[in-house]
């Protein structure tokens, strides 16, 4: 327990910074090491050849995006129900990395589209779903940073996140009549996995890294939120 | 139920009756509407492009556009004079006023659609005669769920820094779905395809409209309630 008068929470808020780095740093090692496994010890693909192996970054930083922004969404709903500012804080840590992921999904796809489809972007269902979900949370975020007071913040944003959550399968279904030229599902699909094992072996390691990375990143987020709230605190 | 009912009309009227009495939003939204649809005429390029490969999707961009401006007034009027703080200590319920400005938005969005019909026929040399009920009917189906989702942001953004930068960059994804939809139907409409060929889109339409009307009514007591 802290004295009266001293932040209660800025102790707390460097242990959970320092966790989150370090958290980040082994997932970034990770990363490195999924690199080594992906360019020495995986097959080159036959089609595609080496540009296929940037696909071991796309699909796991879609991954963490997506977990990223679910997880707004069934914050914002709990918020609403709770009133827990620490629902509102995760929220908001999650969609800001929730971002930064699908940026680099969103870097990496036309990267990986010029040489094999020959376009650096088209406007298939799927490439055209995250698009706007990238540009809904930039919305979030710019809402989030545009209201003063912390309580009607939350409020606002909690009924973003649950709005967007909903608008999800009606940009799909949209979209989605515009026929698909993304690569389909090759893992979470109801048949086995159309992967050979040393492929999808690296997929998976990565995919794991990445959560670990998106997990790294949302608790310093959160620790450096916690000390916003902790500075603001004392200085109140 | 039929006091709820009562009572967003009255809400409505008085909206309307505000905006009859200056005409201010109206008359710029309206105008703003034709312009877009002169520009977007400049923007073609006729020996590339026919007026009918174009028009379904000036159609909409216009609608959108203008239906933005248009509900950036509801809750922009109330700031004065702490209007809207009269309007909740009001013994009304929040589910009523909502659906009363939903209500005045769906007349305003509605009028300048009005307007910007005739013209869009006039610029762009459609024949609507035998489809206008279908273009009026998805018009209709596309703009309730748009308008619904506008209507709370509107609210939210109002309170903000930059309200009407906000509206827009908050409110354009939720537009896409209805968007994308009526865009179909009304190619389709102007090429004379069954009407089995839109029932899918015009299902995603109503769905949405289904949706969105239901969970904006629902999270509206969130935004305005401190």
């Amino acid at each position: 327990m802290t004295a009266v008068g001293s932040p209660p929470s800025l102790d707390r808020a460097r242990a959970v910074i320092r966790r989150g780095t370090a958290l980040s740093l082994v997932a970034l090692l990770g990363i490195a090491g999924v690199y080594v496994v992906a360019l020495a010890f995986t097959p080159i693909e036959a089609h595609q050849g080496l540009a296929q192996k940037i696909f071991y970054i796309h699909v796991p930083a879609a991954w963490s995006a997506l977990l990223a922004f679910s997880l707004v969404g069934i914050a914002s709903v709990l918020y609403l129900w709770l009133e827990d500012p620490r629902l509102d804080l995760f929220a908001a840590s999650s969609a800001e990395v929730g971002v930064a992921f699908s940026a680099v999904m969103l870097t990496t796809g036309p990267i990986w589209a010029k040489p094999i489809w020959g376009t650096w972007w088209t406007w298939d269902a799927r490439l055209t779903l995250t698009l706007f979900l990238f540009f809904l949370f930039v919305g979030y975020l710019s809402l989030r940073t545009a209201v003063h007071d912390r309580h009607e913040r939350a409020r606002f944003s909690a009924v973003v996140g649950i709005m967007g959550m909903l608008l999800v399968p009606f940009v799909h279904l949209s979209v989605y009549l515009f026929r698909t030229l993304h690569p389909q599902p090759i893992v979470l699909k109801p048949s086995a996995p159309s992967l050979p094992w040393e492929m999808l072996r690296t997929l998976l390691l990565s995919v794991l890294m990445f959560t670990l990375l998106y997990l790294g990143l949302l608790t310093m987020r959160y620790g450096l939120g916690l000390a916003a709230e902790a500075r603001e605190q004392r200085d109140a | 139920m039929r006091d709820a009912a009562r009572l967003a009309l009255v809400v409505a009227a008085k909206d309307i009756r505000a905006e009859l009495r200056s005409r201010t939003a109206l008359l710029s939204a309206t105008v703003f509407a034709a312009l877009v649809l002169v520009i977007f005429n400049f923007a073609r390029d006729p020996t590339a492009l026919s007026a009918t490969d174009l028009a379904p999707s000036a159609l909409w961009v216009t609608f959108a556009f203008a239906a933005m401006v248009a509900m950036n007034r509801a809750f922009t009027v109330e700031r004065e004079n702490g209007a809207f703080d009269g309007l909740l200590l009001a013994p009304i319920p929040r589910g009523a006023l909502f659906a009363g400005k939903l209500l005045a938005n769906l007349a305003f969005v509605g009028a300048v659609e009005a307007v910007a019909l005739p013209l869009f026929v006039l610029f762009f040399n459609v024949d609507l005669s035998r489809v206008l009920g279908g273009i009026v009917g998805t018009a209709v189906l596309a703009t309730i769920g748009f308008v619904a989702v506008g209507t709370v942001f509107g609210a939210m953004a109002v309170r903000t820094r930059f309200a009407e930068l906000l509206l827009p960059v908050l409110l354009l994804p939720f537009m896409v779905p209805p968007l994308v939809g009526a865009v179909q139907v009304t190619s389709r409409l102007l090429a004379d395809r069954p009407l089995s060929e839109m029932l899918g889109w015009l299902r995603i339409l109503a769905a949405y409209d289904l949706v969105f009307v239901t969970l904006a009514t629902l999270v509206f007591a969130f935004v305005v309630d401190e």
